[in-house]
């Protein structure tokens, strides 16, 4: 949150205030021909974007801070009673709580297995879409588009639908096997074997985008890159993590940041896969989070998870950012 | 968007093709194997919504259609309201969408063409909002659209929309406006051209491709949002999604009539990705060549 934080209060005022002066000073001490009409210009711009962005986001933002360390329940949201500061309460119940952090292991362990699960077969779809032939490449790429052009609500009903215990084909595939009777056999009876379903589920959906910018990058390897190093004695294997791979780095580095992102933030999948009531060992960061506040009425405990949740995604955003930092710089 | 059709065009051209045919089968195989396994759910879905209800619930299903009947999208469309909440998405789609476009065109503007003070901050802030998991501000969310009288209300859910299709917008567009030269701008404005008349004649044309996937992504994205839909509007006010999502919450499933209802949710919207995707390939290529 600390950057958001930051970079919240920075982008405040400059589209009211402060343009008039920085245009000024800055350019006339500095940059000398510029006049002030074209130096306001990109503020006015921008203005009706930020004062948008600061409405519902960056207010929100503010809020879910502050709400986090007040006490703020149902007389607080109905106004019988003004919301009193708590300090650090909120986090102390949370943190001391022994549930939370088997919903902070759940969620590693579900967000970092369903990352790796898309980029290891993401990168493998890639790499086969520039052996096969044309026909074939066609056809895969169609089921990719589809599948990610699919919405999550549709996703998850479908794959609720795959995975019935009675009548869903996926067991009575598996009982075609031989010795395998798998009818009537319930993937949600336990958190392990439905939070596998689920991330099946975000795989399946997220694989798509990760093939599809892979693919695009693939190209861009130089062949006569790939044509010397295969001259040198390198195999396949070699090729590819000798020449390809680290072409490929900084797409892989945001396309693995992005999917911690988002696989971080899943939240309907288990919802409605939960049919709006995720079990205790289903919860992960985002449905406990939404449990304790709308389900407990403990808006303030719940916004101190949700602060929690993205204090734990900002390593990871930092190492994004920086990157992206460079894209800023290059332009 | 553009890279499925050229990554689909180099191929074909053959560069591996010194290779011996026999491996190339085995990667075919594999290929068809991906094919088939991906692509399964959703025809499992356009299966089950065609089949008679009863064929449904059957414990050893037929792999193959058994049957065609409408029937399971007549139950769908009877079991609850379907035109209502469809309704109601258009408009929260399509409004967030104009609002998108029309604000985050001036602001990709404003970061891609202008050197400023401020810039750097501009464009990291847009970005690191991009990283905040909507689902943490959903509660200071609902309490903000509580003060404001908005709960409820389409207008609270188009507002809310735009804090993850403005960031992407923006962005979005200023990739596109940053792949024009400025050169073509500024030889606009030395043949006499000002700024915005070089903007509109100049930029805004080759702009247009990239305008149209942009704002058909923005609309998908609105289109599938769940979760603000279920918390900001209250069961009447539902939108498809949600629609979608409650019929799974009703006792004693029917999956039939709901798979019905996931493909007239689903249909539509991936028809429009997969238009998009090859009309966004031929449109920016066009454009190039024009300039």
């Amino acid at each position: 949150m600390s950057a958001a934080d930051t970079t919240t209060p920075a982008k405040v005022p400059p589209p009211r205030q402060a343009p008039p002066p920085a245009v000024a000073g800055a350019p006339r001490a500095k940059k000398k021909k510029r006049t002030s009409g074209a130096a306001a210009a990109p503020w006015v711009l921008l203005a009706p974007c930020l004062l948008i962005l600061v409405l519902v986001l960056g207010y929100p933002m503010v809020r879910l801070v502050t709400l986090s360390f007040q006490k703020f329940g149902q007389s607080q949201l109905w106004g019988f009673l003004p919301p009193e500061s708590v300090g650090f309460d909120n986090f102390e119940g949370v943190l001391s709580d022994g549930e939370f952090w088997q919903v902070v292991v759940r969620t590693i362990l579900f967000a970092g297995g369903a990352v790796v699960f898309t980029m290891v077969v993401g990168m493998l779809i890639a790499l086969l879409l520039q052996r096969v032939s044309g026909w074939v490449k066609t056809l895969i790429n169609i089921v990719l588009v589809a599948s990610w052009g699919m919405p999550i609500i549709v996703a998850t009903t479908v794959f609720k639908w795959l995975f019935d215990s009675d009548y869903g084909v996926f067991n009575a595939l598996l009982s075609k096997l031989p010795g395998v009777d798998m009818i009537g056999h319930n993937w949600f009876a336990s958190g392990t074997q439905g939070l596998s379903v689920i991330m099946l589920l975000v795989v399946w959906g997220a694989v798509p985008f990760v093939v599809i910018t892979l693919s695009a990058g693939l190209t861009q390897v130089p062949a006569e890159l790939e044509e010397a190093a295969r001259l040198d004695g390198a195999g396949s294997w070699g090729v590819f993590r000798h020449v390809t791979l680290p072409i490929l780095k900084p797409i892989i580095v945001m396309l693995t940041t992005l999917s911690v992102i988002w696989d971080m933030g899943v939240f309907p999948q288990v919802f409605v896969m939960r049919g709006g009531h995720p079990e205790a060992e289903f919860q992960l960061l985002t449905t406990y989070s939404y449990d304790r506040a709308f389900v407990v009425n403990d808006y303030a405990q719940g916004s101190a998870i949700a602060v929690l949740t993205v204090l734990l995604l900002l390593g990871v955003v930092a190492v994004y950012m920086r990157q992206m930092l460079q894209i800023g710089e290059v332009e | 968007m553009s890279a499925v059709a050229t990554s689909g065009r180099t191929s074909a051209t053959g560069r591996k093709s010194s290779g011996p045919r026999k491996s190339k089968l085995g990667w075919n195989l594999l290929g068809l194997f991906v094919f088939l396994t991906a692509g399964f759910p959703v025809y499992w879905m356009l299966n089950t919504a065609i089949k008679p209800a009863k064929d449904a619930i059957d414990p050893d299903p037929s792999l193959l259609p058994t049957g065609f009947t409408l029937d399971n999208f007549r139950r769908a469309l009877d079991i609850a309201d379907f035109w209502g909440p469809v309704g109601r998405s258009l408009i929260v789609s399509l409004s967030v969408v104009v609002i998108g476009i029309v604000v985050g065109m001036l602001a990709a503007l404003a970061i891609s063409r202008f050197a400023f003070r401020g810039r750097k901050i501009v464009i990291v802030g847009i970005l690191a909002v991009q990283m905040v998991p909507l689902v943490a501000m959903i509660i200071p969310v609902f309490l903000l659209l509580n003060d404001l009288h908005q709960y409820d209300k389409l207008s609270g859910l188009i507002l809310t929309y735009l804090t993850f299709i403005l960031p992407f917008t923006v962005w979005t567009l200023r990739g596109f406006i940053v792949n024009i030269p400025k050169e073509l701008e500024e030889a606009a404005m030395v043949d006499g051209c000002s700024r915005t008349g070089a903007f509109i004649r100049v930029v805004f044309p080759l702009l247009a491709p990239g305008m149209v996937a942009t704002s058909v992504y923005a609309f998908i994205q609105a289109w599938n949002e769940y979760l603000y839909a279920l918390m900001l509007l209250s069961q009447q006010n539902q939108t498809a999604t949600v629609w979608l999502g409650n019929f799974t919450t009703k006792h004693g499933t029917e999956y039939a009539p709901m798979m019905a209802g996931a493909t007239m949710m689903a249909v539509p919207i991936v028809v429009l990705f997969l238009l998009v995707q090859r009309k966004m390939a031929a449109g920016l290529t066009a454009g190039a060549v024009k300039g």
